[in-house]
């Protein structure tokens, strides 16, 4: 077996620049990758926001109210269901809705009606909302309702806010806290 | 796989330095710039630019591939296991932004948490683990790591499946090139060196980011369109990309048939078929040890490389009708020795050349002379070497074999077999006392009809200058 050296044939390849021009392409093509790679992977420079902006993001994830109120099951109904079933009170599984509402300076700039989550819809409605607004002072009104039962109150807040530039003002729902939280 | 070597090994160093909590992350990446002689600087830098490259190289493959039509036939194996592939890579990558815990990791890590909020499929929002700094502990910082450490080892096993069925598969690129792209990111990361933003801080939005627009452009897309918008551009793209090989495409080439008779056993189709379509098995005929080749069909492709393997395939053979151990039915060994004996015979050139090319290379018919015998191939490693000795015996003056480049070949590896066969460095080889000087061997791929041209005239102009006995022998 011959060395690659030792070939007997003539050989051509597609003709490639030798000595000083096949350096300085080289050079060029490399140069070319790196000043591509250098640049794109750090410019342009991007601004995910104007710099007179803030954020106001709602994010609130609660399980609504049940849709209807308990009832007691009759003795007739007792005896229809097995022995270890025999809850006296009967509750509807399925939960309400949640209802946000946010207004700034008076004007509405959100209203989401979220369902609940689950096949039987008995999970926790969830909502991620980001609305850019000026930075600066806002009045700003949040409403939540999380049961459609008649007569049922929602629940409000309402504040003056300042907002520096880039700030993100968190919109939360905390029963512990006192209900509707900014944060 | 440069690429994917160099973030591994940089990858492992730097996980060493790596404080894997939130408090510690930024402080022992930032700790990284302080390292004496900028070594620091250059891991941090050959990391990221390695992801660079990687990313771009693997642009480059999917559309190459795509190009030559490699997602159909017996490489459909190939193009749907690689498929997968490219969302392991972008999720690494961008989940390698995370770590840092900077203001690009908040920005990323929060615009991924959106993005895949959008799909219905959990009843709490991703996007609420990012609400404050208290939500952020170590715990989802151990997901960050599974992300930028768990997948890229998906990736790895997802390359073992990838590279199944192919035979030869060249691991790193030619030393050169390798070392010529390692110096060049070492060198863009110490002159363009890889900073921190400042530290993520939830309550507020980034007002500018040195954005990597190679690896994290779905960001900023999103944020300019909606996440449905691009949620619909991955997978449609994606969808397209495990369809293409289902689409209607050209009938399959025929594939290689063994004759028992004629098999010795040798290996050589075994060993030089590309795409491991040939296994062997003892052979049922014969006396204990000796072995038989068989083809699959499913990934045989029709290159005819295994013919020209077969020591069975010398022209040289006394029978009337050549029947080698393996052939192509599409254009048979014995097909091509009828044909070049009849094209001597026919010349009326005092001189004749016979070239010998590919059928998806260089047109050889595109070659102009009186004297110019031309024969396409499936591919110029179906060309036993005997057939050369065999022509120039037979009244050829010189012979021409134009296989395409090597990595430009359509079946991978002929244009190298041809070429290290011709050089006498694998069997079956030329034999020796051939007069090289009637040989011309030239790369020339589809559309290089010129430099084909080019050879054929040097090869005359020296022949027309040579004293050719009638038999050498």
């Amino acid at each position: 077996m011959k060395t690659k050296d030792e070939s007997i044939v003539s050989k051509k390849r597609p003709t490639a620049p030798t000595g000083a021009g096949r350096w300085a392409g080289q050079l060029v093509l490399y140069g070319l990758f790196a000043v591509f790679v250098g640049t794109f992977s750090q410019w342009p420079l991007y601004h995910p926001m104007g710099p007179d902006q803030a954020q106001i993001k709602v994010s609130i994830s609660r399980v609504g109210q049940p849709v209807g109120e308990c009832r007691k099951r009759t003795p007739e109904e007792l005896a229809k269901l097995p022995p270890n079933m025999r809850a006296p009170m009967e509750c509807p599984r399925e939960r309400s809705p949640l209802t946000v509402e946010v207004d700034l300076n008076d004007q509405n700039i959100l209203k989401r009606v979220v369902a609940p989550t689950g096949l039987s819809k008995d999970g926790a409605s969830s909502i991620y909302e980001r609305v850019i607004v000026p930075a600066g002072e806002q009045k700003l009104a949040v409403r939540l309702n999380d049961d459609i039962r008649p007569g049922a109150t929602a629940h409000e807040r309402e504040a003056t806010v300042k907002l520096a530039p880039g700030q993100v003002l968190v919109i939360d729902f905390d029963a512990t806290q006192g209900g509707i939280i900014f944060q | 796989m440069l690429a994917f070597a160099t973030l591994a090994a940089s990858g492992v160093v730097l996980f060493a330095l790596f404080d894997t909590s939130v408090d510690g992350a930024y402080r022992s990446i930032e700790g990284l710039a302080r390292v004496p002689l900028g070594l620091g600087r250059l891991l941090r830098g050959l990391h990221r630019y390695a992801a660079d490259l990687l990313m771009l190289v693997l642009l480059l493959h999917v559309a190459r591939e795509w190009l030559h039509g490699h997602e159909r036939g017996a490489r459909r194996f190939h193009w749907l296991t690689g498929v997968p592939l490219v969302t392991f890579i972008f999720a690494s990558a961008i989940g390698g932004f995370w770590l840092i815990w900077d203001q690009l990791a908040q920005y990323s890590a929060l615009s991924t948490a959106e993005w895949l909020d959008a799909l219905p499929l959990l009843s709490t929002p991703l996007a609420r683990n990012f609400l404050s700094p208290a939500s952020v502990g170590d715990r989802l910082f151990s997901l960050f790591v599974f992300v930028h450490v768990g997948v890229p080892l998906l990736l790895l096993f997802g390359l073992w499946f990838h590279i199944q069925r192919l035979a030869h598969v060249p691991m790193a690129p030619p030393r050169p090139l390798m070392l010529g792209l390692l110096a060049t990111l070492a060198l863009l990361a110490l002159l363009r060196p890889v900073n921190s933003h400042a530290p993520a801080a939830l309550d507020h939005v980034p007002q500018a980011l040195h954005l990597d627009w190679l690896l994290l452009w779905l960001h900023p897309l999103t944020d300019a369109t909606s996440s449905a918008f691009t949620w619909t551009l991955v997978l449609g793209g994606m969808l397209l990309l495990f369809l293409l090989p289902f689409l209607p495409q050209p009938r399959r080439a025929a594939t290689a048939v063994v004759d028992p008779d004629n098999c010795n056993g040798c290996k050589r189709c075994f060993v030089d078929c590309p795409y491991a379509a040939v296994t062997m098995v003892p052979h049922p005929n014969q006396r204990v040890g000796r072995q038989l080749a068989v083809v699959d069909p499913d990934l045989c492709v029709g290159c005819g490389i295994c013919a020209g393997a077969c020591p069975s395939s010398t022209p040289f053979r006394s029978t009337e009708c050549l029947v080698t151990g393996i052939d192509m039915p599409q254009l048979p060994i014995d097909a091509l020795r009828k044909r070049l004996r009849q094209g001597i015979s026919a010349s009326g050139s005092e001189r004749p050349l016979v070239v010998f090319g590919c059928d998806h290379g260089a047109a050889v018919n595109s070659v102009q002379g009186e004297d110019v015998i031309a024969f396409g191939l499936l591919c110029a490693g179906q060309l036993p070497p005997s057939f050369v000795e065999y022509a120039l015996r037979d009244g050829a003056a010189g012979v021409v074999v134009a296989p395409c480049a090597d990595g430009g070949c359509e079946f991978r590896l002929g244009a190298r077999w041809t070429a290290e066969r011709l050089a006498g460095m694998r069997e079956p080889h030329l034999r020796a006392h051939v007069p090289g000087e009637r040989i011309e061997l030239v790369h020339a791929g589809p559309g290089q009809e010129t430099l084909l041209a080019s050879s054929v005239k040097t090869l005359r102009q020296r022949v027309q200058s040579m004293t050719i006995e009638a038999d050498e022998d």
